[in-house]
């Protein structure tokens, strides 16, 4: 009887052949280096938990010296960035509602007259609370400084400002989600998500299944067009993504009590052109892949900086501006501020036609590319 | 009527050059048998014939159809079995043959479907999962699938390898009422038998084709004769003769021992002494395919 010693050879047997097995394999091997890679750079440049330069819009009739030693104030606390400055209330509204400014600043017209009299004007700031996390940080640090920059300005010594008797009066609202409740945040970015996570892979498998199974060569013999083909391939994926639709929002209503306060078709019609997306990224993707690990491997890929790029773990506003160009190219970016808008803040489809464009145009890039890489022939 | 006419197809992956310059005619209603060694460019050229490979070079007709222009339109009037099995595993008999008479667009399915299941005797499997088939099932499920539009060109890519005898036999039968039925059948092989049973053969080798024709035309052209040494103690007979000038060939098939020949005097002259010497008895034996298609290997081979 012969005994197994261990035996250096063999294990060198299997360790050549295991790592001419992993070189040879690129897509993996390129995925070893790259998610490192991209995790470091996205976790230690992009993410931004305590978000600086919020876009903010400032609502003032007068621009009179002490309502402008408030605002340049509230700039210099590196929070606000007033990148819209109007005397209509609605429009600033508007913009609140589409998430292109996540502060508004009111200051009443008769500000510096009131500063005068010593009645106490009111500086109203409303805050997007959808993400409660992005208004925190620029909320708790309001306090004395817009007091101390008036008093500055009217040459009140710095320590007589600290009386019981300020001279203005600073009152915020946080809009949407008055409690700053998160789940309210999380829920319904959770629904793109989930979709994102089923429908691309459902649909990256489309086409690379065919190649790796050998059945590709035969339904290339056979008088199918390859739109013909895509559209058979996506349908029944919309089919799925639907019924995942239904059960996400229904427990997002039922077991979370977010509050859904805008239009269900208006966020239905959204969902739809997500999903639509994300199936074209799917065929897409599958067009690329020659198997399905490498289909497998491409999703994870696209899905890794998606989710923290998109707002939806950290948030969007908070990130350099080259990681939100970055962010820009994931469709879960736009829907999140699409479905945050029609949810949570009851935004109409003005409010929501950015991230509308937005996701039909992936759907049709997507779709485009994917239908020009399909090969007629086997060349 | 000439159903496959091309003539210099070319094919080339990078520096090698798979298929080199094929000419190729076959007529309506012929069984044209394709053989050749693994990788000498069968598969290749069978996908060109049929619009799923561009061909760098060379052009041609089928079914009066342009090689370059009409590519697309080829492939769809073609019934083309690939090598490789390519149906839907996880869909059963019925299932896939539905799948491909809706995109032939037959009407009604159902009929369709159920001719040629009862023709290739597939009705009581037709709930059988496609991957649960065996190889001589997949095959009959395979040729029924290119067969349900009544293409007037049957392209097929070694059908009936790794398939047994029996099943073999009966796929053959087929491709033979097929063309009686006026069907052409362009059919790649490695079974030496099978090639017997076309109507013309031809053999490419390092993607040239080197001979075409009827088995006895290609046989007789190759000007070879043969004869058999019958008795014991073969295998050092053997190994001597293939040292023989005269002699090209010299394999044991059980108890006789086939010896070829350029030269049927010469080939005589060398054999009888060893055969008195070990006291064997010589025959006189046929040539066959087998014979010619190694013939020609060889020749090349001292050729290169």
């Amino acid at each position: 009887m012969r005994r197994w010693r261990f035996s250096p050879r063999r294990f060198g047997a299997i360790l050549v052949k295991e790592t001419l097995q992993m070189l040879r394999d690129r897509v993996t091997f390129a995925m070893m280096i790259g998610v490192p890679i991209m995790q470091l750079v996205l976790f230690g440049f992009a993410i931004n938990n305590d978000p600086k330069h919020l876009d903010a819009a400032l609502v003032a009739t007068s621009q009179d010296h002490l309502t402008r030693a408030v605002v340049t104030s509230l700039e210099n606390t590196g929070y606000y960035r007033f990148t819209h400055v109007t005397d209509s209330a609605a429009e600033a509204e508007a913009q609140l509602a589409s998430g292109a400014v996540s502060f508004v600043v009111t200051v009443p017209s008769d500000f510096s007259r009131r500063v005068m009299r010593g009645d106490r004007p009111r500086i109203l700031i409303e805050a997007d609370g959808t993400d409660p996390s992005v208004a925190s940080g620029a909320i708790s640090t309001l306090g004395t400084l817009a007091q101390t920059a008036l008093n500055r300005e009217l040459g009140i010594a710095p320590e007589t400002a600290q009386g019981p008797n300020p001279s203005l009066e600073i009152v915020v609202h946080r809009r949407y989600n008055p409690e700053g409740i998160t789940q309210y945040n999380i829920v319904p970015g959770l629904l793109g998500v989930i979709l994102q996570m089923t429908t691309v892979m459902l649909t990256a498998f489309a086409v690379t299944r065919e190649v790796e199974r050998g059945t590709m060569e035969n339904l290339l013999a056979l008088p199918a067009s390859p739109m013909e083909i895509m559209l058979g391939k996506v349908v029944p994926a919309l089919g799925v993504g639907a019924v995942q639709v239904f059960i996400v929002l229904a427990s997002a209503k039922l077991l979370f009590d977010v509050p859904f306060v805008g239009s269900l078709w208006l966020l239905l019609s959204g969902v739809l052109l997500f999903v639509l997306a994300l199936i074209f990224l799917g065929y897409f993707i599958s067009t690329f892949a020659r198997t399905l690990m490498q289909a497998m491997q491409l999703t994870t890929f696209f899905f890794l900086p998606s989710l923290l790029l998109s707002g939806f773990m950290f948030p969007y506003r908070g990130m350099p501006v080259w990681a939100q160009w970055l962010g820009e190219v994931f469709p879960l970016t736009h829907f999140n501020r699409l479905i945050r808008s029609v949810m949570l803040k009851g935004g109409d489809f003005e409010a929501v036609s950015g991230p509308f464009t937005a996701l039909v145009l992936f759907s049709l890039g997507f779709a485009a590319v994917a239908l020009m890489r399909f090969r007629r022939t086997l060349d | 009527m000439i159903a496959i006419d091309v003539a210099g197809l070319t094919k080339r992956y990078g520096q090698k050059t798979v298929v080199d310059g094929v000419d190729l005619q076959v007529e309506k209603g012929e069984i044209m048998g394709f053989l050749g060694p693994n990788g000498s460019g069968k598969t290749t050229t069978i996908r060109m014939i049929c619009g799923l490979l561009t061909p760098d070079a060379g052009s041609g007709r089928v079914l009066g159809m342009d090689l370059g222009r009409d590519a697309t339109q080829i492939r769809h009037e073609v019934g083309y079995m690939t090598q490789r099995f390519s149906f839907y595993e996880d869909l059963t008999i019925e299932e896939n043959l539905q799948f491909v008479a809706r995109l032939y667009d037959l009407r009604p399915t159902a009929r369709h479907v159920d001719a040629v299941l009862a023709e290739l005797g597939l009705q009581d499997r037709r709930h059988d999962l496609a991957g649960t088939l065996s190889g001589g099932w997949k095959q009959r499920l395979a040729l029924a699938a290119c067969i349900m539009h009544r293409p007037k060109l049957l392209l097929l890519d070694e059908p009936t390898a790794g398939v047994d005898p029996e099943a073999r036999r009966e796929f053959w039968d087929h491709i033979h009422a097929l063309a009686a039925g006026g069907m052409t059948v362009l059919v790649s092989t490695h079974y030496m038998d099978e090639a017997e049973r076309c109507h013309r053969i031809s053999y490419i080798l390092q993607g040239r084709l080197l001979v075409a024709g009827t088995p006895a035309e290609i046989i007789s052209a190759s000007g070879l004769a043969a004869l058999d040494l019958v008795g014991h103690g073969l295998e050092q007979t053997a190994q001597e003769l293939n040292n023989e000038a005269a002699v090209d060939q010299a394999t044991i098939f059980g108890n006789a021992l086939h010896v070829v020949g350029t030269d049927a005097r010469k080939l005589r002259a060398s054999i009888d002494p060893v055969a008195t010497r070990d006291g064997l008895a010589v025959r006189e034996s046929a040539v066959t395919i087998e014979d010619v298609f190694i013939d020609l290997v060889t020749k090349s081979e001292k050729a290169a």
